[in-house]
């Protein structure tokens, strides 16, 4: 399954077929600091991503 | 994950409640939070005119979609930094969100007043960026509704802002910071407007879904300035906290507002007198704004 990530925008390769919570982990961001938005939803860190799916990591954090 | 209100599917956790939401039954949890904010703060009437300070970003706008839902009377202020494409593309978005709900836009720029957009002020101070540029906001915002007659100003401060800027604020033992750290700052003199932060029960990622599932256009990217700035590096120390023990944001800011600030109030009383250049209130002679404001003049 396809990652997209933000700041600078790129995107990930990563296995599907397992939840949310373990891309995360995988990719070893903290779930409180993003949104992750398939289509045009969000989902739940219990959600099982397909293979096929691509899901975007929005990061919430601003600074200054 | 069911909703917690209506058992249909959850689109968001939010686990400091204990609880998860489908997309209405969120929004309204949302609006109920800044609902709660202003009235226990008193934070404004529906008779008075709210200026709200807007970045372009999802806190700020987001904060301006609830209140003109909510059917306050509000005028959007856009601050121009400056700051090359990011503060053209951010200029933008208040614009269009303005224009498609026909509501006011006050546009002012950084550089038209202090002499220098935030690159060069970065430059001639030779401070962080932030340290200027959050000046020149606080200042601007002030003046600005004088100005145009607003009692009051409301900007987009979240819980993480604000539990960022008190975990700052602690590390450094800076007691004079303390006592202004409240959502909701009373006009202590006639030239200060009260300043209000109706998100401030609000977590930036609620924020952000607030903002997303309003389909709010606002700009992801980040300050380019904002790269290593302390308060993202205590924002993830705190997230980190926050995901070992849900709440622990919360409970630090709620825990000093409810029992600590009060006691640096009585300690850290300023005395406020008029900047003899400008005019606007200051505890010295001439104010912060107005030597920042010499400073790069001086340089430039």
């Amino acid at each position: 399954m396809r990652v997209v990530l933000r700041n600078p925008r790129r995107e990930v390769e990563v296995a599907g077929g397992r939840r949310v919570r373990d891309v995360l982990k995988e990719l070893d961001v903290i779930p409180e600091t993003v949104l992750v938005i398939r289509g045009d939803t969000l989902i739940t860190a219990d959600q099982v991503v397909a293979d096929e799916d691509t899901i975007e990591l929005r990061p919430v954090m601003s600074g200054g | 994950m069911k909703c917690r209100k209506c058992g249909t599917g959850a689109v968001i956790e939010l686990r400091r409640h204990n609880a998860a939401f489908c997309a209405p039954d969120f929004l309204e949890f949302f609006r109920n939070q800044v609902r709660e904010a202003i009235r226990k703060h008193r934070m404004f009437t529906r008779d008075e005119r709210v200026l709200v300070a807007v970045s372009g970003g999802k806190d700020s706008l987001g904060l301006w979609d609830v209140l003109i839902e909510e059917g306050y009377q509000t005028s959007g202020l856009y601050l121009d930094l400056g700051i090359y494409d990011y503060s053209v593309e951010s200029k933008a978005k208040c614009e269009a969100f303005a224009a498609a709900r026909e509501v006011p836009l006050i546009v002012t720029g950084v550089a038209d007043e202090v002499g220098a957009p935030v690159p060069v002020i970065k430059e001639v101070t030779r401070r962080p960026p932030c340290s200027g540029c959050g000046l020149s906001k606080r200042y601007l915002m002030n003046r600005v509704a004088l100005e145009h007659g607003f009692p009051v100003v409301a900007t987009g401060h979240n819980l993480d802002d604000e539990a960022a800027t008190l975990f700052g604020s602690v590390m450094h033992w800076q007691t004079e910071a303390l006592p202004r750290q409240s959502p909701a700052l009373a006009s202590t003199h006639p030239k200060l407007v009260r300043r209000v932060k109706p998100l401030y029960r609000l977590s930036e990622r609620e924020a952000a879904a607030y903002a997303f599932l309003r389909r709010i256009d606002y700009i992801v990217e980040e300050c380019p300035f904002a790269k290593g700035a302390t308060s993202i590096m205590y924002k993830e120390i705190l997230s980190r906290m926050e995901d070992a023990s849900p709440g622990a944001k919360h409970n630090f800011l709620f825990g000093f507002l409810d029992k600590a600030r009060a006691a640096f109030e009585r300690a850290e009383a300023v005395s406020l007198q008029e900047c003899v250049r400008c005019g606007q209130v200051t505890t010295g002679t001439v104010c912060a704004f107005c030597k920042l404001s010499d400073q790069v003049k001086r340089a430039t």
